[in-house]
């Protein structure tokens, strides 16, 4: 059930979806039954949330949990000319971390992101499940499905800036609840909802 | 093809057919399409067609927001499904308002061909197919919420009806969600997106899955046939004013401008009866020809019924227990729009078809327009012998909503 080491090295790329919803909307021009998606960038709703600050946050969202730890993941956008370094994030419910998953002796494994995240000039870095993302490491209150939650992220010249994530459902991610032990990922149950330690 | 007779005249498209099966099944359905090229030369090109095809069916995006839902005045989409939700103790609402914004949502991005916020099977997201999402809310939402005087009147349980054997694993529900689409795929994948986020606040009461014709079988537009091989649907309003005023609720307050109501009953069809009538019984139950869904006083689907016509013996061409006789309405403000899909369960060991119609209202007041035909066809309508309705649900279809907002929003934000 563990989909860790899967979804590593397939990241998703927004500018890809963004440009497979675009050659949808060519394929849809002309019909006059339903219109064609005239906007190929994510959606503008609830959960979307940039601001103009350092870098734009895609679809961000938060991994909803009662207690313990949780994780909040999101593309981060960099239109720059020169590369971007996260340095910490921190939120009102909850100290927190910045976590890579790493190979380890043919495993994957979690641990602090050294040097912190850095976003590239001109592209994008992912958080996602099984990979870099914003650790939450033990919440002084539950973070219901649909919350939002808002997050101030610090960059290497000291600059802040906020973003609001909302709290999705989500069993998998399970990594979250394991931060630093180096323990391996593969195997361990994948209970939805279950605040647990890895089986192995 | 060992088994195909030597001094059989073999077709080219036989040969290719054949050929291609032999080399393959999974080839077959290429093969075909290429005999059909070749044997009718004045068809469009296959593999262009193939192309355009998928363009316009898959890569085809239905409007998500807006003052009123989608889902209801869209030509329907050839598979739907219903889920009825039962809300979890608790669930109030402030939390109703965490669920309808995680679900719009969804709703919003996956209508539009992109994957949901932690969308785990994000491909499944990008062949939207007319993919609709639609929000109604029953009577134990509003209760829930601390709101049941904003319930629209006519949003309550339906009397019992004498025809009725309702069965609760088929009646009620707090919230339904409509996801039709025109295709199987795009339909499996929103239904796992809005389960998902909605068990925190809600069970599973039930799910009702149906199906009408595949887009390019037959032209938009069309009537669909139920599979007691009836045209369903002949007398709905007209797109336009017509379905407008019977559908939407044209004024009043936020939550309900825009708004409109669901009756869903689940009607099982006794197709085993149903074999054991002739041709002209069964016109003469509907009231219509099987053929072209014309009354039987008329040629077109869509001539007017004359109920004073009547035959050699005196008797009215069609008879007052038609099915036509007890449904007519002539108002488009007491019409109600149909918008039905066909169910086919598996038969059983004897080979009974499980088969019915999963049979949708749409209508700005049930009291108003649904309830005095039902009570008609209820009282007397010769259909009723090989139907039987076996479910029951009603909601509220609230308004839709802008980019920045939610489904609800006017009534629980």
């Amino acid at each position: 059930m563990r989909t860790t080491s899967l979804l590593g090295p397939h990241r998703r790329s927004a500018a890809r979806f963004a440009t497979v919803a675009a050659l949808l909307a060519v394929g849809a021009a002309g019909c006059a039954s339903a219109e064609p998606s005239s906007n190929a960038a994510p959606s503008s709703s609830a959960s979307a949330s940039t601001a103009t600050g350092v870098v734009g946050i895609r679809d961000p969202w938060v991994k909803a949990a009662d207690k313990g730890m949780t994780a909040a993941f999101g593309t981060l956008v960099n239109d720059g000319d020169t590369d971007v370094t996260v340095t910490a994030a921190a939120t009102s419910l909850s100290s927190m971390e910045l976590h890579e998953m790493a190979m380890k002796d043919g495993k994957m494994v979690m641990q602090q992101k050294q040097g912190g995240i850095v976003i590239k000039a001109k592209s994008t870095h992912a958080l996602e499940p099984g990979g870099d993302h914003l650790m939450l490491m033990n919440l002084t209150k539950p973070v219901q499905a649909g919350d939002e939650l808002t997050f101030t992220l610090t960059f290497a010249d000291g600059k802040t800036q906020q973003f609001t994530a909302v709290a999705k459902p989500f069993a998998g991610a399970q990594e979250s609840y394991a931060p630093g032990h180096g323990e391996p990922m593969t195997g361990m149950s994948a209970t939805p909802g279950m605040s647990m330690s890895p089986a192995s | 093809m060992t088994e195909t007779p030597p001094v059989r005249p073999v077709s080219r498209r036989g040969l290719l057919t054949g050929g291609a099966l032999a080399a393959g099944g999974a080839l077959a359905g290429g093969a075909a399409i290429a005999g059909t090229r070749t044997d009718r030369p004045g068809r469009p090109d296959a593999a262009a067609a193939d192309t355009t095809l998928a363009a316009n069916v898959g890569g085809l995006v239905e409007p998500f927001h807006g003052a009123r839902q989608a889902g209801i005045a869209t030509e329907p989409q050839a598979h739907a499904s219903f889920v009825a939700l039962t809300l979890r103790a608790g669930v109030d609402r402030a939390a109703l308002g965490r669920m309808l914004r995680l679900l719009t949502d969804d709703a919003a991005r996956l209508t539009q061909g992109q994957p949901a916020l932690a969308d785990t099977e994000a491909e499944l997201g990008l062949l939207p197919a007319r993919l609709t999402l639609t929000f109604g809310f029953g009577p134990g939402l509003y209760r829930a919420a601390g709101i049941d005087d904003r319930r629209p009147a006519s949003v309550t349980d339906l009397p019992a009806f004498r025809i009725d054997r309702l069965q609760p694993a088929w009646s009620g529900g707090d919230l339904l969600l409509q996801i039709c689409a025109d295709d199987a795929i795009t339909v499996a994948h929103a239904q796992r997106v809005l389960i998902k986020d909605s068990r925190p606040f809600a069970t599973i009461r039930w799910v009702q899955q149906g199906f009408r014709r595949s887009p390019g079988v037959e032209p938009s537009g069309h009537t669909q046939r139920n599979l007691f091989g009836q045209l369903d649907g002949t007398a709905n309003p007209r797109p336009g004013t017509p379905l407008d005023t019977a559908v939407w609720v044209p004024d009043g307050p936020a939550w309900l401008r825009d708004s409109t109501t669901l009756v869903l009953r689940r009607i099982s069809m006794n197709l085993e009866t149903w074999d054991l009538l002739g041709r002209a019984d069964r016109e003469v139950a509907v009231g219509r020809r099987l053929d072209t869904g014309a009354p039987l006083t008329g040629t077109a689907e869509h001539d007017e019924p004359d109920f004073a016509a009547t035959d050699d013996d005196g008797l009215t061409v069609i008879p007052d227990f038609s099915h036509l006789t007890r449904a007519h309405v002539t108002d488009d403000r007491l019409k109600i729009l149909r918008r039905p899909y066909n169910y086919d369960g598996v038969p059983t060991a004897e080979g009974h078809a499980d088969s019915g119609l999963i049979f949708t209202s749409y209508q700005a007041d049930i009291a108003r327009q649904f309830l005095p035909i039902q009570r008609r066809l209820a009282e007397r309508d010769l259909l009723n012998e090989w139907t039987t309705p076996i479910g029951s649900a009603v909601f509220a279809i609230p308004p839709g909503c802008p980019p920045d907002g939610w489904i609800g929003e006017q009534l629980l934000g």
